[in-house]
């Protein structure tokens, strides 16, 4: 296990970032460490924090772990991650552009048309229309791992709705509320503007047919059964706008309107966290009930904005993934700071028949898969399952991908016998308006068991705080 | 020849419903198959929202009606000269490329037997590949109103040998789909003087994409390309997708809907 990179403890030295937290852990003894470990518990518990990340499903009260260990880059680390980030995010929203326009990226053939055109994710519905600032994606999720001091690679891309966002808040609110003396002795950069510049970004991208100054922003929820219906009124709270659901909002007329108290008022944006199927009957699914019927027309002739625009996944998509590296230099004339993770798509034969000849080294995934379900890890996988496995790429060579199995980074976390590293990735949350901005930090998901490369909260996962530390 | 539309639809509420918002794909495709003199849509007691040009090209206009109402009229007039382009859409003005009109939905999934009748085409030129494909619908599927409806799927009407306009635009989509050529279906209009055949003026078909020749309408139920007694108003994956009029009303009230078309000419 000695060829994982370990984040704080490199070659026997304690890496510059995590100087202050050796003294740290050596004097926290034991005790002290469960009392603090009860005392988070609680504080998840008190403000209800308990949904899955990431939309995973299920048991929507199930805590998951907090693991005090905190995660650390240095202000050089960071920097680096932040223009490799922003530029992916660029990119992302340039070819979202691209690809409801004129195609320009498949014109040159750079990217195969029927690998767009015909993705679940692509929406005819939108095509030609130009939503407010060229942009479709407005938060970006992007979930990166690390295998060395310089080496990131990024898993995938969420362009829709990344959730997760309110444990990187939360986190660090426990964190400073536990630890003052930690914050004291490092010069950690602050995430608490997360929410302010959520609602700036929102904002700023108001419709053209909107004349107020101060734009009404909504959050659009499921509702209270939604496993990250939590976040949804932490955001709206933190932000200071109303959180609502389909049945509160109506249109008529140009607009859309939202019912009060003191009767209907005009709402801007919507920051919508439901699919797209689920928008508007009138359409995409007719049996919507979670939808305001007629929204998309208003949204298409520029009464109100979506956010994430409708068909903003086709850029998320695992199978366009690959060609995220060919954006960034279509359209940014630039190099990639991050790079992919080398994948082999099984609707390839030939690269299919190299995945089927090395599953025991690789890790296959679904194409439309999430929360770590329908996957396998070769290297921790017994030959039945990898057989199992097969059996399922060749029914269905189209849905599958398959990637390395990477030497994920660890981070020592606090674990039963005390401290010991543990595999983490980190997903930061890039904010697209008018401009572009990320606060410094994320949240880094981290897996508990011994060994375990899945970090996703419904294998065992948990979070731990992430600090990004001012030069 | 020179066409006049009248179209009503009347929507009517066992009890009143608290507001209506529909989506109309009503005005006729601005292209060079038909220019358009005169064009009025009217909803009683309704509110005009936004209106926009989609990626097809088809011109939305949305509409709000508020409620207490128990009664909507959608009345549409005009008059329109359409000239015989043997079947091809000149000139209309769209930004979604052809491949994207290769996915398919639930009317339009094939099933065994559309592979199978897909699979008897045996021209080596796309445009008579669509041919083959809109006579061999044509002759699976006879005319017969009332025996489907409007959920009925291409596969089901296959099976049952009968059925509507729907129903042979959406059997020649799939089996186009199958044989790799992009295929939509298009709401419109059809002048039928007196021949003495029971087709409805409000009438649907399809349209197949011919490289090098662009999209041309093949209406299995009338063995023919759109010809100049045909006024087009938009397109869609299926028949709900190119629906002229989408809505819904808000309230507890059961719908009941009544059309009336009629399309009459002048020859010039």
């Amino acid at each position: 296990m000695s060829t994982y990179f370990n984040e704080m403890i490199e070659r026997g030295a304690v890496r510059p970032p995590y100087a202050r937290l050796q003294g740290w852990v050596d004097q926290m003894p034991a005790e002290l460490r469960n009392l603090k470990q009860a005392e988070a518990e609680a504080l998840f518990r008190r403000i209800g924090i308990t949904f899955a990340v990431y939309g995973e499903g299920g048991d929507p009260d199930r805590l998951i772990p907090f693991d005090m260990f905190p995660r650390v880059f240095s202000a050089q680390e960071w920097f680096r991650l932040e223009r490799g980030i922003k530029q992916r995010a660029r990119a992302l929203n340039a070819f979202l552009a691209d690809v409801y326009d004129r195609g320009e990226i498949i014109r040159a053939g750079r990217i195969p048309g029927r690998l767009v055109y015909l993705n679940e994710a692509y929406e005819k519905a939108v095509a030609g229309i130009r939503p407010p600032k060229n942009v479709y994606s407005h938060i970006v999720g992007i979930d990166l791992v690390r295998t060395g001091p310089d080496e990131f690679f990024v898993l995938e891309d969420n362009c829709r709705t990344p959730s997760g966002v309110s444990y990187m808040l939360e986190n660090r609110e426990i964190m400073m509320r536990m630890f003052p003396e930690l914050f004291s002795a490092n010069r950690i950069q602050p995430v608490e503007a997360y929410p302010e510049l959520l609602r700036r970004t929102l904002a700023s991208v108001a419709p053209e047919k909107c004349t107020a100054t101060e734009p009404n922003v909504v959050i659009l929820t499921p509702g209270h059964f939604n496993s990250a219906y939590y976040e949804h009124s932490f955001l709206a709270d933190m932000m200071g706008v109303e959180l609502v659901e389909g049945q509160d909002l109506f249109v008529e007329g140009e607009f859309v309107w939202m019912r009060t108290t003191e009767g209907p008022r005009k709402v801007d944006v919507i920051y919508r966290r439901i699919d797209d199927a689920f928008l508007d009957p009138l359409c995409f699914r007719p049996d919507s009930m979670l939808g305001v019927p007629g929204l998309m027309d208003v949204y298409r002739s520029g009464g109100v904005s979506i956010c994430s625009a409708p068909g903003a996944g086709v850029a998320d998509d695992k199978a366009v993934y690959t060609f995220v590296p060919e954006m960034v230099r279509f359209y940014l004339g630039e190099e990639p700071i991050l790079q992919n993770v080398p994948t082999w798509q099984c609707a390839k034969a030939d690269e299919c028949q190299y995945v089927m000849e090395n599953l025991a080294d690789l890790v296959v995934k679904e194409v439309h898969g999430s929360g770590g379900y329908g996957m396998l890890v070769g290297p921790k996988s017994t030959k039945e399952q990898i057989e199992a496995f097969r059996h399922k790429i060749e029914a269905d060579p189209d849905n599958y991908i398959a990637q390395p199995t990477l030497a994920l980074s660890t981070v020592p976390s606090f674990v039963e016998e005390g401290v010991a590293p543990r595999h983490v990735d980190l997903r930061p949350y890039c904010l697209v308006g008018e401009r572009i901005e990320l606060v410094p930090g994320g949240l880094t998901r981290v897996a508990l068991r011994e060994g375990s490369l899945v970090v996703n909260s419904s294998q065992g996962g948990g979070v731990k705080d992430t600090w990004v530390l001012a030069e | 020849m020179r066409l006049f539309v009248e179209h009503v639809t009347t929507y009517t509420y066992d009890q009143p419903v608290r507001g209506v918002v529909q989506s109309h794909r009503l005005l006729p495709t601005q292209c060079q198959n038909q220019l358009t003199h005169r064009w009025n849509v009217t909803v009683s007691d309704g509110m005009p929202g936004g209106s926009f040009r989609d990626g097809a090209g088809d011109t939305i206009q949305a509409w709000s009606v508020r409620g207490p109402v128990d009664r909507i009229e959608v009345r549409v007039t005009g008059e329109v000269t359409t000239t015989d382009q043997a079947g091809v859409l000149r000139g209309n003005r769209e930004i979604i490329p052809p491949v994207a009109w290769l996915d398919e939905t639930l009317p339009t999934r094939p099933d065994a037997a559309l592979k199978e009748l897909a699979a008897k085409a045996e021209s080596p030129t796309a445009l008579g590949l669509a041919h083959e494909l809109s006579a061999l619908i044509a002759g699976a599927i006879a005319y017969r109103p009332g025996a489907t409806d409007a959920h009925t799927t291409a596969a089901e009407a296959l099976a049952l040998g009968e059925g509507v306009c729907q129903d042979h635009a959406h059997a020649l989509i799939a089996c186009a789909r199958l044989r790799d050529l992009p295929a939509r279906y298009v709401s419109g209009y059809l002048f039928t003087d007196s021949d003495g055949k029971p087709h409805e003026a409000a009438h649907a078909w399809a349209e197949v994409w011919i490289e090098g020749l662009g999209w041309v309408g093949f209406d299995p139920a009338n063995a023919c390309c759109p010809d100049e007694r045909y006024i087009r108003l938009g397109c869609g994956m299926d028949a709900t997708h190119a629906a002229p009029i989408r809505g819904t009303a808000r309230g507890p009230g059961s719908e009941s809907m009544e059309i009336a078309v009629a399309v009459a000419a002048t020859q010039q």
